[in-house]
């Protein structure tokens, strides 16, 4: 049985979406974590299986049209991450998982496929993929920070008045408005992959913080290089 | 072999010129040039370049070099065989293939998962061989459910002899359709493709080797060649010892699958086994190399399936270098790092190294892994003690160490 104290990770699906190196992002925040002496517990839930609502963090990553299709269904059956939003956890959604938390999104063939609507956006298929890396301002009340990572959809996104965008793009392509990614209270969704925070470890820290509190500096030295080196590669001299 | 007509004839003389000029001028093998330079006087030369021989071809995500050598091999029993050793995988390297080896009766070719209908198609081949399906370079390459879907459609109805690996979900749902299909248990390590049924969406159960869909009635077929840890169980039930010179499980079951091809041709066993175990390396693969006292084996693993097989063949013993660029060809989306379970390598010396090594060198550091970075492919051979030494490189970082050691190997 779970413990009490430990921060809960619950990783949404990973058997249907885990195409880009998803559980990455579960691995860093559970190392972020562990080096601050949070004691962490992952959930792995698999789609045939109910989706608990007593986690801290919700993680739910990207994948190929089809299996998006059979997680949107699954999850509009399963209210246990709706009630663990209710009850102020946070979620970080990447990629078709961004587009699953919107009110639609567009299948293999383009037909409008309903999404769960945890967020005001509604997405599109686009009639090119986008892929490559991709910087970004961070335009939310999250910090002032650079967004950095790789996109690779064909979606395209359009924010409601009931989120922010999360970025303002200088490389790359995004929601395709000029926006990359959106935010509402602790809900975060991001086209970016790689996975996301490994290259935007400080947006890991506002998860953390957002679950327990005000956070002990840790060494970032292999972060900041390859944070640096992919920014210096990428951003316009 | 009938005579080509005199456009194909004139065609293929002037592609191999082409392939002559690109060798000696040191821009490339010439297996993809010399295969341009004929498709573009002669857009229907592979169809004449195929007609009359016996043709396989051999097409996964993992282990189609290799494979492709073994049949290769094998097949060599039965006469000269005309293949593309080099791994130039789409319809530019077929025709030079099979341009440069014309009297041959038969051919074996390998071929990129995307172009498989189209070469299908083409050559109208007599067995068709598929090993694995998995995530690889997704930046460019297809999702491989559609893939799948493609395959299935190709083989559909055809008189084509398929020789598949019923443990890869995916890859017997992209098989099933064919009319006759002979089913090898080659074993699938990597499993993080195929939680969900290819046919339905369903989960799949598995056990052991064994999967079946829970909600469908789609399962793993009974096969009828087995790879049983270091043997082989044929149709008879006899189990043959492989002892190859390949090391590793992957290239156990690149032998399965590859004994099976043989025995669609009418080639015994105890012929074909014996020209597998003569192969001591593919195209630079597993090739040991040696400098200032260090002997190097070369491990090629290009997607998160790769590294799961080549991290088998490498000695706990040893210390390992590892290099990982992000050109075209290998993907220029590092998220694969992300997928591999790296701990596997914890207490034995790491080194890394290659265009993204700080991508590869937080990955290790989130895994927990302790390692030297290091600026160059030198760099990490002069810290290596006189000894063996293991190395792990995907694809351009790999063709740039052997460019390193001449191409010798």
């Amino acid at each position: 049985m779970p413990s009490d104290s430990a921060l809960r990770v619950v990783w949404i699906y990973p058997d249907l979406l885990s195409t880009y190196g998803d559980h990455g992002n579960l691995l860093i925040l559970e190392q972020r974590a562990r080096k601050r002496g949070i004691p962490v517990e992952t959930v792995y839930v698999r789609s045939s299986d109910p989706v608990p609502d007593s986690g801290d963090i919700y993680l739910i990553g990207g994948g190929e049209d089809r299996p998006q299709i059979l997680a949107a269904e699954r999850l509009r059956r399963d209210a246990g991450l709706s009630r663990a939003i209710d009850r102020g956890a946070s979620l970080l959604a990447v990629c078709a998982g961004y587009q699953i938390m919107g009110s639609v999104f567009g299948g293999e063939e383009g037909q409008p496929v309903a999404g769960i609507g945890l967020l005001d956006i509604e997405s599109v298929r686009g009639p090119s993929r986008a892929v490559g890396e991709l910087a970004a301002e961070v335009d939310t009340g999250l910090g002032g920070h650079i967004l950095s990572g790789f996109e690779n959809h064909m979606g395209v996104t359009r924010l409601g008045a009931g989120v922010r965008p999360l970025s303002r793009t200088v490389v790359g392509v995004g929601n395709g408005d000029g926006t990359e990614g959106c935010h509402a209270g602790k809900i975060v969704g991001t086209y970016l992959h790689g996975p996301a925070l490994a290259r935007n470890p400080w947006l890991a820290d506002v998860f953390l913080g957002w679950a327990t509190g005000p956070l002990l500096p840790i060494d970032d030295t292999w972060y900041d290089r390859l944070r640096e080196e992919r920014l210096s590669a990428v951003l316009p001299r | 072999m009938t005579q080509l007509p005199l456009r194909a004839q004139l065609a293929s003389a002037l592609g191999r010129t082409a392939a002559t000029l690109s060798r000696v001028t040191g821009r490339g093998d010439g297996s993809v040039i010399g295969g341009r330079v004929g498709l573009v006087l002669e857009p229907d030369l592979l169809r004449k370049l195929a007609a009359d021989r016996k043709l396989v071809l051999v097409s996964a995500t993992n282990g189609k070099t290799t494979t492709t050598r073994l049949i290769t091999s094998e097949l060599q029993e039965l006469g000269e065989v005309a293949t593309n050793a080099f791994g130039a995988n789409m319809p530019a390297g077929h025709v030079s293939a099979l341009s440069q080896s014309k009297q041959a009766p038969f051919a074996v070719l390998e071929v990129d998962e995307k172009y498989l209908p189209e070469v299908l198609d083409t050559t109208g081949a007599t067995v068709v061989c598929l090993m694995n399906l998995s995530r690889d370079q997704m930046d460019r390459a297809a999702e491989i459910w559609l893939l799948a879907q493609k395959w299935r459609r190709a083989l559909a109805g055809r008189d084509t002899h398929v020789v598949a690996n019923c443990d890869d979900p995916l890859v017997t749902w992209g098989a099933s359709t064919a009319p006759r299909v002979t089913w090898v248990s080659c074993g699938q390590p990597w499993k993080e493709d195929s939680w969900s049924c290819p046919e339905c969406g369903g989960p799949l159960d598995r056990k052991g080797d064994d999967w079946a869909c829970r909600e469908c009635t789609f399962r793993r077929p009974e096969p009828t060649w087995v790879l049983d840890d270091d043997a082989v169980l044929d149709p008879w039930r006899r189990r043959w010892v492989l002892d190859l010179q390949l090391p590793g499980r992957a290239n156990r079951a690149n032998a399965a699958i590859a004994l099976a091809v043989a025995d669609a041709f009418g080639l015994p066993v105890e012929q074909a086994l014996p020209r597998l175990r003569e192969v001591t390396s593919v195209a630079g693969r597993y090739t040991m190399v040696e400098r200032d006292g260090r002997a190097l084996r070369l491990l090629l693993a290009k997607n998160p399936a790769g590294w799961l097989e080549a991290f088998e063949v490498a000695d706990p013993a040893l210390p390992i270098i590892l290099s990982v660029n992000a050109q075209g060809p290998d993907g220029r989306d590092t998220s694969w790092l992300w997928d591999v379970d790296y701990r596997i390598l914890a207490g034995r010396p790491v080194f890394v190294t290659g265009e993204r090594r700080l991508d590869l060198a937080l990955r290790l550091d989130v895994a927990g892994v302790p390692f030297q970075l290091c600026e160059s492919f030198d760099q990490a051979l002069a810290a290596q003690a006189p000894g063996r030494v293991d190395v792990i490189a995907n694809y351009t970082a790999f063709q740039q160490i052997r460019a390193e050691f001449g191409r010798a190997v």
